[in-house]
Formats: structure tokens, C-alpha cells, sequence
């Protein structure tokens, strides 16, 4: 039910573009808005693959989207150069193609040590792989232009965003089929627990290494489609804070949740821009810019934005993981907040008293206590005595 | 030859540094089984703290002083606020909190300090010379410093009752517990000693190279936990090995010219290969996990 959601949604947002597009076209901004969403979807949906369903924490999604950028970027003006009379868009197709495997070899190369480390120790190969690629790219003798500010071509602003939608589609077409398969049970049964996981026989190799690579895949696309929509790419985008920045989308959107993980993208790119450009706007606008106050607000909104985002990741996540919340999240919920409301639409003449009490898969302590009612301490059915008896 | 030994001996003392850091994360570590990703951003504080007593107080030591107790505060404040309600959910989660403490920091001292540089000028050592070879006084001083902080901190860990303690909350908490061992205790020690380690490597750090930013801690805070990483996470000896090779392998990186600007690569590199080799670190326990 949830994955169709995420492409009705996704779906007519396409199809809007596509009719604004044909019909009088966006303004610039708006162009550039359309695509950091999309790009920003891409990321947050494949990180949620590696953080949400394999359970692995990577703190160097950006490094992919890194080596996508720089190697999308660099085949794109070297084909432009080569090839005059090829069509952007096949050039286009074939940077896409080739940014998004090298960056899928990258993941698969990450994916190899991530076999035999755990937890932590993963999260800080990740990283090193981050600072390992923009290093690389900024130092590599010139190639990717002077400390790695790579001039790479453009398309066109009006065609951008359908082509970086449609590519946001093909990402929820994988990872949702994917999730959704016997492959994407033994995913997250790996993330539940790998030991329990192997011994029902599931190849956590092999499944490690897919999701690690499917995930760079996508991270590389994003890369090409960033480097297309900017003059001029470089390394310090791609640092460390932006591998956080998405894997505050993943988490805000809630662990596990493709539309989540949607929804959270699209809100933090929009909050970004709002607050970075339209805020700005706003004030200048309707307040004296000498008025000292709002100067300095004004300079400082990018940290106010880094410190918004700090405080809510901080909240966020105490809030859903604290043990001492968790009455209260179990009390108050989304969920039983719904359920809540369709439960007073019932008719409380249909209700039976004999109706099963569960509404939910009971509990293996549950079930214990209904088994054992009629059980006499003294009698030999008694499966603690015949646990004692073994040991 | 005479340059080799230079190189070997500014590594000595930047591995120094890198293993002061090293020590507080893996101290963290140890005792209450979390990444301190906000670590190295404990020295930035302690670093500014430093600046500010500096400029208007020109007395350094004085600096000093007011930026351990700043640092054991704000170490302490974190734990307390952040990490203590989240003890017993899942490690997932508290790193991503950490990784919230830590970009907290750095927004807030840009909002305090702004983003510019700010460079203290402190008094600038001359070199030495011994056996012929010509050593800046301040690596010297810095590299005899940490020697005596290892030290010092070993012989703590190994012979005081609070050390005891620290040990054997690391080894077993529900047992330590059981002991009498006040396990919130230990632990907000724990905190208070690394972030006062942090603000003493922060101390050098600065005044080798005065430029304090927000980002300062961010990337001696990445190294020192790699070299963490390699010596083997949880494992105090192995702190101090993985920073001193960290750094003596990025001096010997940044002496030459054809991989100086690929330093940082080579230093992640080491990790990335070392983790391969040894997945739990140099002298790290191996343990097996129990169903």
C-alpha cells in the first residue's frame, strides 16, 4: 500500500512538471528547486537502503555522489570536446550510465570490508572513503581542473528536473521491488539480526554487497545530475556535512520508511532554500536593512538552519529510541491516533464482548501465560520441570 | 638521515596530540559502549576558550586552565543531556545523536564567533639542537607532555580504585553494577577525563598552528578516532599506538613532495587497510558474538 503512495505521489508531481514545462516553463529558481528535491529524494531513498533495511550505518553517501559528479563531469566535457555534432542528451545518457557504475564499483569496493566489520567500525570506513575521494579529486594533478572546480556543461534548465523525476521513479521502482522481494525480507532480516539470518541460510555476503553497491548506483546518479545542473562542480560539496545532511533526511523521515524518507527529503531541501534565499527576501523586503537585529539575523540564517537541524535530529531521535519515552510513544502515536478516530466511527451496537481481544500477534510471553493456565505445578506437562530436568 | 629523524620526531609529536584525542574516544568507548562523535568538536570549545582567555588575559596557562574546566563541563553537560537518556537503545541511535551534538557545536560557536579565523599570537619557541639534530622546542615540549599524560592516565586506570572501577565497567557493567560500582558515575568520569584530554591536545594543536575555526576539531577529531579505530577501539594502549603511527605516518606523508597533497588520503587509506588486515583494530580483543 505505502510504496504505490510514493508513486501516485512522485507520479503527478512528474506529470506536473512535465504540463509546466511545455507550458510557459519554470523561472530559474524554480528549476533549480525541482532538481536539488529530486537529487535529494535519490539520496535520501538509497541511503535509507543501506541505514533503514540493511541496518549499517554509511557516513559516506556524499563520496559516492562525489566520484558520480567528477566522473559523470569530467566523460561529459571530454565527449563534448570529442564529439561535436553528438546530442547532449546522449552524452547525457552515456556520462549517467558510466558516473552511476564507477560509483557502484566504489560501493562494491566499500561493500568488501563492510563483510567483515561491524557497526562503528563500518561507519568509520564510510567516512575515510569520503575524505579518501574528495582528496583524490582535489589533488589529482590538475585533471579534474584547478583544486578539483571542474567546469562541466549544462542542460537545459527546463528539461532538468523531468529527466532528474523520471530518475527519482526509476529509484523507487528498484528500491521499493527490492525491499518488497524475498530479497528484501532477507535484507531486513539481516538488520535484525545477522547471526539469526545466517543460520536460516540467507547469503549475508552476497545481500551486504548488492544493497552497498545499489545504494553507490543511485548516489552516482544523483552525482551526473548535480554536475549537470551546476557550472562548475567542487569538492567541498560533497563533504562530510552533506554525507549528514542526508542522513538526516533518512532519519527524520523515520528509519526503514521509503516515503518517509521521501517527505523528509523534500522538506529539508525546501526548508534549505526558504531559509537560505527566501528568508533573505522576505526581509529585506519589509524591514530597513539598517536595522542591526535583522542584519544579523540575516547573516547568520545559514547556522540557525545548521542548528534547527542539529537540535531536531538530537529530539528526534531521543524521543524514538529513549527507553524512558516508551510508554509514552506506545500511548500517543500516529498510529493509534488513527486508529482512534476510525474506532468512533464504529457502531457501538456491533460491538460483541466475545469478540477475540487481540488485535495484534500476541506476544510469545502472551501465549506462555494462556498455555500454562491449566497446567498444575506438580504435573509432568510442566515445561519448566522438564527444562530443569534437562540441564 | 638527519631529516628522517626530524620527520620521525614531528610525528612523534603530532601522534602525541592525535593520541590525547585517540585516548577520549576510546575511553568513551570502553565504558559506555558509544562513538563520541561530538569529541573533537570538545576541543574546538576548549580551543576557543583558549582564544578568549588568551586575548584578554595574555597569560596562555591561564587559558589553559579555563579551557580543561570549560571542556570537562561541556563533556560532562553532554553526556547528561544527550546520551543518558538514550542508555540502552540501540548504538545506531546514539551515534546519530552524537553526530547532532557535534554539528550543534560547530553552528554554535560560527553563531558565537563567526566563521573567520581567529589567530592568537603566542609566544613563538626557537629550536634546539641535540645529537646534531635541529627539533622545534615546542614538538619537543609537546611530545614530552603526552608522554607524561599516557603515563600518567595508564598508572590512574591500572592502581586507583576509580580506575579499577573504570575497567570493570568496561568489562562488564551488570556485574560492575552488582559490585557497587555506581555505573552513571563511572561513566560521566569517563567523559570528564577525555574532554579535559581534548582540551590539553587542543591546547598544542593551537598553539602549533594559532587558527581557531568552528570546523578546528572536526578533522584532528576524525583522525584521532581513526587512529582509535586502529589501535583497536576500547583498548587504551592501543589509543596511544594508533595515534603515535597516525601521525607519524602523515609526517612522513606531508615530508614529501609527490604525496603531500594526498595526506589525508593516505591516512584513511592506512585505516581502511588495517581494518581489512585486522578487523578489530591492532590491539583490539576479538569478540565473538553470542547468540
Amino acid at each position: 500500500m505505502e510504496h504505490y503512495i510514493n508513486y501516485i505521489a512522485v507520479g503527478a508531481f512528474t506529470l506536473y512538471l512535465i504540463y509546466t514545462s511545455f507550458n510557459g516553463g519554470f523561472d530559474r529558481s524554480a528549476s533549480s528547486l525541482y532538481t536539488d528535491i529530486g537529487v535529494a529524494i535519490i539520496l535520501a531513498v538509497s541511503l535509507s537502503m543501506v541505514v533503514g533495511f540493511l541496518g549499517e550505518l554509511s557516513l559516506g553517501h556524499a563520496g559516492f555522489m562525489c566520484v558520480g559528479a567528477y566522473v559523470g563531469g569530467k566523460l561529459a566535457v571530454l565527449f563534448t570536446d570529442a564529439f561535436t555534432n553528438l546530442d547532449t542528451y546522449i552524452i547525457f545518457a552515456i556520462t549517467l550510465a558510466i558516473g552511476g557504475l564507477t560509483a557502484m564499483l566504489c560501493g562494491f569496493v566499500i561493500g568488501l570490508p563492510a563483510l567483515r566489520l561491524r557497526g562503528d567500525y563500518l561507519a568509520i570506513v564510510t567516512l575515510a572513503f569520503g575524505e579518501i575521494v574528495r582528496n583524490v579529486f582535489r589533488n589529482a594533478g590538475g585533471y579534474f581542473g584547478n583544486d578539483g572546480k571542474l567546469s562541466t556543461p549544462r542542460l537545459d534548465n527546463q528539461i532538468l528536473p523531468l529527466i532528474t523525476f523520471g530518475l527519482v521513479l526509476v529509484t523507487l521502482f528498484v528500491t521499493q521491488n527490492i525491499i518488497r522481494s524475498k530479497h528484501g525480507r532477507a535484507i531486513t532480516a539481516i538488520r535484525d539480526s545477522e547471526i539469526a539470518a545466517k543460520a536460516t541460510g540467507i547469503n549475508v555476503t552476497k545481500y551486504k554487497l548488492i544493497v552497498f553497491a545499489i545504494a553507490a548506483l543511485f548516489a552516482g546518479f544523483a552525482g551526473v545530475l548535480s554536475s549537470y545542473k551546476v557550472n562548475k562542480i567542487q569538492p567541498d560539496t560533497f563533504d562530510y556535512n552533506y554525507s549528514i545532511e542526508i542522513l538526516v533526511m533518512v532519519v527524520l523521515g523515520g528509519m526503514g520508511s521509503v516515503n518517509g524518507s521521501i517527505i523528509a527529503a523534500t522538506v529539508i531541501t525546501f526548508l534549505n532554500k526558504f531559509l537560505t534565499t527566501d528568508l533573505v527576501t522576505i526581509l529585506n523586503e519589509n524591514f530597513n536593512s539598517s536595522n542591526g537585529v535583522i542584519a544579523y539575523i540575516k547573516d547568520s540564517l545559514p547556522v540557525i538552519k545548521n542548528i534547527i537541524y542539529a537540535l531536531i535530529l538530537i529530539v528526534i531521535v531521543i524521543y524514538n529510541n529513549a527507553p524512558a519515552f516508551k510508554g509514552f510513544r506506545e500511548k500517543y502515536n500516529i498510529k493509534n491516533l488513527f486508529a482512534a478516530i476510525f474506532r468512533r466511527k464504529q457502531d457501538p451496537a456491533k460491538h460483541q464482548d466475545d469478540e477475540a481481544k487481540w488485535n495484534r500477534v500476541p506476544t510469545k510471553i502472551e501465549i506462555d501465560e494462556v498455555l500454562s493456565v491449566d497446567i498444575q505445578p506438580g504435573s509432568p506437562y510442566n515445561p519448566d520441570k522438564s527444562e530443569k530436568e534437562e540441564k | 638521515m638527519e631529516q628522517i629523524i626530524t620527520t620521525l620526531i614531528n610525528g612523534l609529536s603530532a601522534g602525541g596530540t592525535y593520541a590525547m584525542i585517540a585516548l577520549g574516544y576510546t575511553m568513551v568507548y570502553g565504558i559506555a559502549k558509544m562513538l563520541n562523535f561530538a569529541h573533537g568538536d570538545v576541543i574546538m570549545v576548549g580551543a576557543y576558550a583558549l582564544f578568549v582567555m588568551f586575548t584578554t588575559t595574555g597569560n596562555p596557562l591561564l587559558g589553559l586552565v579555563v579551557a580543561v574546566v570549560l571542556c570537562v563541563i561541556f563533556g560532562v553537560t553532554i553526556e547528561r543531556l544527550a546520551y543518558r537518556p538514550l542508555r540502552g537503545a540501540s548504538p545506531l541511535a546514539v551515534l546519530i545523536t552524537a553526530i547532532g551534538v557535534s554539528s550543534l557545536l560547530q553552528a554554535l560557536a560560527q553563531m558565537i564567533f563567526g566563521a573567520g579565523e581567529k589567530k592568537p599570537v603566542f609566544y613563538q619557541f626557537g629550536n634546539v639542537t641535540i645529537f646534531g639534530i635541529s627539533i622545534s622546542l615546542l614538538t619537543l615540549i609537546t611530545l614530552i607532555a603526552s608522554a607524561i599524560i599516557m603515563v600518567v592516565l595508564s598508572l590512574f586506570v591500572k592502581y586507583t580504585r576509580t580506575g579499577r572501577a573504570m575497567i570493570a565497567v568496561s568489562e562488564d557493567r551488570g556485574a560492575a553494577e552488582l559490585m557497587g560500582i555506581s555505573v552513571n558515575k563511572i561513566i560521566v568520569i569517563t567523559f570528564a577525563i577525555g574532554s579535559a584530554l581534548a582540551a590539553v591536545a587542543g591546547f598544542f594543536m593551537v598553539w602549533k598552528a594559532p587558527n581557531v575555526t568552528p570546523i578546528l576539531g572536526a578533522m584532528p577529531g576524525i583522525k584521532a578516532f581513526a587512529a582509535a579505530v586502529i589501535g583497536g577501539i576500547g583498548s587504551l594502549p592501543g589509543a596511544m599506538l594508533g595515534g603515535i603511527l597516525m601521525g607519524v605516518v602523515e609526517s612522513f606523508s606531508s615530508s614529501n613532495t609527490y604525496t603531500a597533497p594526498y595526506t589525508d588520503a593516505i591516512v584513511f587509506a592506512v585505516l581502511i587497510l588495517i581494518l581489512l588486515v585486522r578487523p578489530s583494530g591492532l590491539l583490539g580483543k576479538k569478540r565473538r558474538e553470542k547468540v
